[in-house]
């Protein structure tokens, strides 16, 4: 590794606010819950927001979905708060990196063509007449996954390069992994990493219904689910955060909020076991400073059997580990989690504080925080751990 | 041995393609330099009332019931496993680096999502609604995991037993050749020294369809299908969707030689930069596909005069031939109207999310049988766009180097190089 990669700047958009302080308020006593019934299941919907702010032009928010408007807000925030908003020469220079899903559908034009389907003489026929005449012309746009990148380039000015990770959960830290490498080699100086989610999406939640996997009321907290069913509150959430060799911001005198030292990721086929080994050779490799206890902020979405096997893993390496699952406060952003999680730990080390618990299973901190990692399970895939310190 | 910016020298070792012209390098190779075309009518679902009824797609792989993911996996896996057996690299089950591979969005389609409705009612939904689906989903746990991001990826990842988290990406249309240069970058940093790039792209179905043709995207000219795809030709009206898989085994010159395998050419250079003009429209300075591909010149230690050949990214619309035209010549100067550039997709279509790394393995097969496909179809020439397109013929060429240009929507924009041999490191 030749140069220190370094967080300076952070955008957060959930349930629990927008900005860096209302995620700050983390640190001093767990929030009010935010998770309301959608359809059969509960999301943590996303607080109101005035995207006028950060995407200026209706025309823009037009051409969006609201996992766009989400992301594009979100990256803006990142650039705000890095002090490098339309500064258009860096940003010209700027690499970029989202991990994204897609979508999203037109729920009643889906169920009214279902409906019209069942009787059809010609399905296909049918199907196509709807589908021509029901179909946003700029639906496509709003759906593909690259275009929330190619929103944050149009609206912020975001134009280096730009690479779009897809792949659930896993893609989120495979997206940080990367720009973290690309920086530390000199591949880039300065880039802009992260994700977004919108819960309130019928059509995706169908996709994780199949697998049962998603949490009916009552609302009970990420480490307390499997003692009923388990189960994934799925959350709005926008999370970017800007990267940058600590000598690039050093020399533009950047407010450096805390170093990313090192992200691991490895993929297992989830037998009995594997998962468990997958974390455990990750956590091996990761640089730790001997501390008293760890500091482990998790993207445990609740759903069985992961959430308990994660929990018993962070157990086994230290029976007083400070664990806390953020899906507990703004639900499972999938793609953003790992951003979204990266971020709160700079937060929390800029401060030199850990959380407060979210519920009464996690345990208290209450030493300096030197190192926080961020621990992430995919819900069907993959494992990765990150490794951030104080700057 | 290491470049001009002591980075790794990295090699292609093993090819794998999969178009509408058939299975494998050898069929397609021998059609594409002979000016077959892929394109034909539709018959995979009916085309009642669409305005375009001709495409490229991949039918005589059977999957059934057809889902895009699951053609996207077939199509990855034969180039994978045709790509790695003439690499020679690994053992079966246990390919020694990572996988990245540029695959296709995914979402739950039409007959899934029907069969989902239909079970609603059957359990007394009186209208069939998202809350009456997500009740009764819990029966159809087998459709979780086949419309995931990750499924593709994952499945490759487990059939050839690459090493890691692998990387599933998207830059639209460009998404082929960013794999490839997203693998690059790894291998350069010294991540690994070998590395599984794949893309594929089975999403022939009537919405997606029916969404490019909703963004006048596609060409209409459905009489003769062949004939549909005409880039840089005057009367060009749209491009023709197609689908395809690709894989290549890259690795560093040093890995390669160490275990005494073939190399195929060299992957010299990439370049890449966004343009934050438009959705679908590139800035119409051309900065962003000029800087894109100057990026590559620079990065593979090239000049302009360097290059004997481009694969054009060449879609047939008029907005992407006409910029591609400009760029080009604003970097090539006064050698462009002779600087032979042929597009692929004149014969196999717009394979989208495949079609950087199919004209990748295409370009590696011009400089090996120092071959230049043909642009067919060419019998109006554009006179504002003044290029020798290789109209219609083959043609035999000496080549040292090779262009092959990439343009997606969202502002996406990437070039490689590859060299018969390795760039002088000044």
């Amino acid at each position: 590794m030749k140069h220190d990669v370094v967080i300076t700047g952070i955008g957060l958009l959930s349930s629990l606010g927008e900005g860096v302080e209302a995620h700050a308020e983390l640190l001093n006593a767990a929030p009010a819950n935010t998770a309301q019934p959608h359809g059969p299941f509960l999301i943590h919907p996303l607080c109101d927001v005035d995207f006028d702010r950060q995407i200026p032009k209706k025309g823009d928010q037009r051409q969006m979905e609201a996992w766009q408007r989400i992301g594009v807000y979100a990256a803006g925030l990142a650039l705000d708060d890095a002090g490098i908003k339309g500064n258009n020469d860096l940003l010209s220079q700027t690499h970029m990196i989202v991990a994204a899903g897609g979508g999203e559908r037109d729920e009643a034009v889906d169920a009214s063509v279902l409906e019209g389907l069942q009787t059809a003489d010609n399905k296909g026929a049918y199907l196509n007449e709807r589908l021509m005449n029901d179909l946003r012309p700029t639906l496509f746009l709003a759906q593909l996954s690259n275009l929330l990148a190619g929103n944050i380039s149009i609206v912020h000015g975001v134009t280096g390069t730009s690479r779009t990770f897809m792949g659930e959960e896993l893609c989120g830290v495979d997206a940080l992994r990367t720009l973290q490498a690309r920086i530390a080699h000199g591949q880039a100086e300065i880039g802009l990493v992260g994700g977004a989610f919108n819960a309130a999406r019928k059509d995706l939640m169908l996709n994780y219904a199949f697998e049962d996997l998603l949490l009916s009321a009552p609302f009970a907290p990420v480490w307390s689910r499997n003692e009923r069913h388990g189960g994934m509150a799925m959350g709005s959430a926008g999370a970017f955060l800007v990267l940058e060799s600590r000598d690039h911001a050093e020399k533009r005198g950047a407010n450096i909020r805390a170093k990313l030292t090192q992200v691991e990721t490895d993929r297992c086929s989830r037998n009995v076991g594997e998962m468990e080994n997958s974390l455990k050779s990750l956590f091996e490799k990761l640089a730790l400073q001997p501390e008293k206890n760890l500091a482990v902020l998790s993207c445990a979405n609740g759903a069985a059997p992961i959430t308990e096997q994660e929990e018993n893993f962070w157990q086994s390496v230290d029976e007083n580990v400070a664990l806390r699952a953020i899906g507990t406060v703004a639900g499972h952003s999938f793609e953003a989690q790992a951003p979204f999680a990266c971020a709160l730990a700079a937060l929390a080390l800029d401060a030199q504080k850990f959380f407060a618990p979210f519920e009464a299973k996690e345990k208290t901190f209450s030493q300096n925080l030197g190192q926080v990692i961020v621990s992430c399970c995919g819900h069907w895939r993959g494992e990765g751990l990150m490794l951030l310190e104080k700057a | 041995m290491r470049d001009h910016l002591d980075r790794p020298v990295l090699v292609v070792t093993g090819l794998g393609v999969v178009t509408s012209l058939g299975a494998g390098k050898k069929d397609n190779w021998a059609k594409l330099t002979q000016g077959v075309s892929g394109i034909h009518r539709i018959t995979r679902f009916p085309v009642d009332g669409l305005r375009t009824t001709i495409s490229g797609s991949v039918d005589f792989i059977d999957v059934k019931p057809f889902t895009a993911t699951d053609l996207s996996f077939a199509m990855a896996e034969l180039a994978a496993d045709e790509a790695i057996r003439q690499s020679g690299i690994g053992a079966p089950k246990d390919f020694p680096g990572p996988l990245v591979l540029a695959a296709p969005p995914v979402e739950v389609e039409w007959p899934q999502r029907e069969d989902v409705a239909a079970l609603a009612k059957e359990n007394g939904a009186q209208e069939i609604t998202y809350d009456g689906m997500m009740k009764v989903a819990r029966q159809r746990p087998s459709y979780h995991a086949m419309f995931l991001f990750a499924y593709v990826a994952e499945r490759m990842s487990e059939r050839f037993g690459t090493k890691g988290s692998p990387i599933s990406l998207s830059t639209a249309c460009a998404s082929g050749a960013t794999a490839l240069q997203t693998a690059a970058d790894a291998l350069r940093r010294g991540d690994c020294e070998a590395a599984l790039v794949a893309a594929s792209d089975g999403s022939i179905h009537a919405e997606a369809l029916i969404r490019f043709s909703l963004l006048s995207a596609l060409s209409t000219q459905n009489e003769i299908p062949e004939e549909a795809s005409k880039p840089f030709s005057k009367n060009r009206d749209g491009f023709v969707m197609a689908e395809g898989g690709a894989a290549l085994v890259v690795e560093t010159y040093a890995h390669a030689k160490s275990r005494g395998a073939k190399i195929l050419g060299f992957l010299a250079g990439c370049g890449e930069q966004a343009d934050g003009f438009h959705r679908t429209r590139s800035n119409p300075n051309g900065f962003a596909i000029i800087g894109t591909m100057k990026r590559a010149l620079a990065d593979a230690n090239l000049q302009p005069d360097d290059i004997g050949y481009i694969n054009a990214h060449g879609t047939s619309t008029p907005e992407n031939d006409k910029m591609e035209y400009l760029a080009s010549a604003s970097v090539f100067g006064e050698r462009m109207p002779n600087l032979p550039i042929s597009s692929n997709k004149s014969m196999i279509g717009h394979t989208l999310t495949a079609a950087g790394a199919v004209e990748a393995v295409f370009s590696l097969l011009t400089l090996e049988h120092q071959l230049l496909p043909p642009t067919i179809n060419y019998r109006n020439p554009d006179p504002a766009l003044p290029l020798d397109v290789v109209p219609n013929v083959a043609r035999s060429a000496q080549i040292h180097a090779v262009m092959s240009n990439s343009f997606g929507f969202g502002g996406q924009n990437a070039s490689l190089i590859f060299t018969r041999e390795p760039v002088a490191a000044k």
